[in-house]
């Protein structure tokens, strides 16, 4: 865990996670939100946290992409500690997530959304952008065409100068993950995507999420409550019930573990 | 009160216009740093008082040193009370906003209250508390009307006033609208926790605003001392009154609303000034923006904030 960060990525990059959490723990005042809960995602992983409402799955998010503090434990990205950093420090580093409600900004257009994302990738010194230099202008070109190649690949580009907030909900959820995608992130955390879309929209999501991995090399961590999408589409599950992890494990093993079941239906 | 009803008219509104622009100028600095963090900078009025000061200084200066030209003495005006000023509206922000970032609303808004007290205070000890007077720089202006009758008097001054207000508005228009700072900004103002979630330094991002609003209200500070030829330590405060009262009254938050609401304001003032009497104005200014709300809470063009649950 106290690699140099240098050494990092050559040495070992198929065997060490791209993500680890380890003992992660978050208090609210008494109550323990999220207790102990230990996982790791590798780099080609599409990972999945389920779990009853009020399990502490979107806190466990929430202090892995930096929005909360943990109160112990750690989170190490690519062999970086990132539980003590800022939320834009995260992002640069490679870690981007989407939120349960969609969190476009909706005044803005499309594209503008897509541009705001690349800003970190920017230059943004004043000058430059007052005189417009040439360099200037390139880099915005550029962005401008990776705006488009993202806005093609989820099917929104010929809506691109539509103000996001009067997109169908539909294609709000598809531009968010484009906006992520745009960042070139290692890891994509998204938190109930398929929440609100029609079975033909999961479905679309369902393809989306698998091309991402497959062309784009990005690991997916998402919160589901879409059992169908989830066991379609998940490598590992993690399984949370009161804030603690209860079960890990492929789909078919937690499809068969008496512990889930007895979380999600009951005892008898 | 005789001469051409028209004229008079004409005359007030060109009063109201100058006025007005002062105020959008200002007001902007209230917009903008409400916009991104949903609070009011109350020390914002002595920024201006601050960059009205730095005017004058500068002015007197250069006429020591025997600078007659209006254009170099209103460019190197200028361009040193942006600096200065907006080096006090950027240390403003990273000592009584930024500290406290997360703690209730009504902490930072007590810190400014105090950075404004302290502002007053202090440009007082360093300046005295007296009016502080100069020589006008520009004088003349242009006469229409009748010989004999009531004229309209159009001052240099007021054209100046006018065309610098325009060009400022238009610089920051479309430095929000196609920089990639600005957009950044526009983006902070909707959502600052996502814009940060997608690696923008909202920090940052607070500092341009409350710089940006600081140049501006520079500027404002500026024209002024030129335009009256005197500032005091406390001309920060009703002037900061009325723009807030303007940015309010164009809806706070909404940038052409701040320049709607300072224009709005300018006019109402003048004309209830000459119509009515001249103590009615700031009942006037008032009660316009109290009769505004009522109608349209979120002002004139605000956006009304719907709440989806």
């Amino acid at each position: 865990m106290n690699r140099a960060p240098d050494q990092a990525p050559t040495a070992e990059p198929a065997a060490s996670p791209l993500l680890e959490v380890r003992d992660l723990s978050m208090r609210f005042g008494g109550l323990l939100a999220v207790d102990n809960v230990n996982f790791d995602v590798r780099r080609d992983q599409i990972f999945a946290i389920i779990g009853p409402n009020g399990a502490g799955k979107t806190t466990v998010f929430n202090c892995v992409g930096g929005f909360y503090r943990p109160t112990s434990g750690s989170v190490t990205l690519d062999g970086q500690p990132i539980h003590r950093l800022s939320s834009h420090r995260i992002a640069r580093l490679g870690l981007v997530r989407t939120f349960q409600n969609v969190r476009l900004f909706k005044t803005m257009t499309v594209v503008e959304n897509l541009l705001v994302s690349q800003h970190t990738q920017l230059e943004t010194r004043l000058l430059p952008g007052l005189f417009k230099t040439p360099k200037y202008r390139r880099a915005e070109t550029e962005a401008l065409e990776r705006a488009a190649f993202w806005l093609d690949k989820v099917g929104l580009l010929q809506v691109a100068n539509r103000e996001a907030g009067n997109l169908a909900y539909g294609q709000q959820r598809r531009l968010e993950i484009a906006r992520c995608m745009i960042t070139h992130p290692k890891l994509l955390m998204l938190d109930e995507p398929a929440a609100g879309l029609n079975p033909q929209e999961t479905r679309d999501l369902d393809l989306l999420i698998n091309n991402l991995r497959a062309e784009h090399g990005v690991a997916v961590l998402l919160i589901e409550h879409d059992m169908s999408l989830v066991m379609g589409i998940s490598d590992d599950i993690l399984v949370m019930e009161y804030g603690r992890p209860i079960a890990t494990g492929t789909p078919d093993e937690i499809r068969g573990d008496p512990r889930v079941i007895k979380a999600y239906l009951g005892e008898e | 009160m005789s001469g051409s009803p028209l004229l008079e008219f004409i005359q007030q509104t060109i009063n109201g216009l100058t006025l007005g622009s002062i105020y959008a100028l200002i007001a902007i600095g209230y917009t903008m740093v409400y916009g991104i963090i949903g609070m009011i900078n109350f020390a914002h009025g002595e920024i201006y008082m601050i960059g009205a000061y730095v005017g004058l200084l500068v002015i007197t200066v250069l006429s020591l040193f025997g600078v007659d030209s209006i254009s170099l003495i209103l460019l190197a005006t200028l361009a040193v009370s942006i600096l200065v000023t907006g080096s006090y509206g950027w240390a403003v922000e990273r000592l009584a906003y930024r500290p406290l970032r997360g703690s209730p609303r009504l902490v930072p808004l007590i810190s400014a209250i105090g950075v404004s007290i302290f502002l007053q205070n202090y440009v007082q000890l360093g300046q005295g508390a007296r009016d502080v007077s100069m020589q006008p720089v520009l004088v003349g202006g242009w006469r229409f009307g009748p010989e004999d009758g009531f004229q309209v008097y159009l001052s240099y001054m007021q054209v100046l006033i006018a065309l610098i207000t325009v060009v400022s508005m238009t610089v920051l228009t479309l430095f929000i609208s196609r920089s990639r700072m600005g957009r950044a900004c526009r983006a902070c103002s909707q959502d600052r926790a996502m814009a940060n979630l997608l690696g923008i330094d909202t920090d940052r991002v607070i500092a341009l605003t409350f710089v940006l609003g600081a140049a501006l209200a520079a500027v404002a500070g500026v024209l002024v001392s030129m335009y009256y030829g005197l500032v005091n330590p406390f001309i920060g405060f009703i002037a900061g009154l009325k723009a807030f009262t303007a940015a309010v009254l164009g809806g706070i938050g909404s940038i052409p609303g701040a320049m709607l609401g300072g224009v709005v304001l300018g006019l109402a003032e003048s004309f209830a000034s000459a119509y009515l009497r001249t103590e009615y104005k700031d009942v006037v200014a008032f009660a316009l923006l109290i009769g505004v709300l009522l109608v349209r809470p979120s002002g004139l063009l605000g956006r009304p904030d719907v709440e989806k649950v």
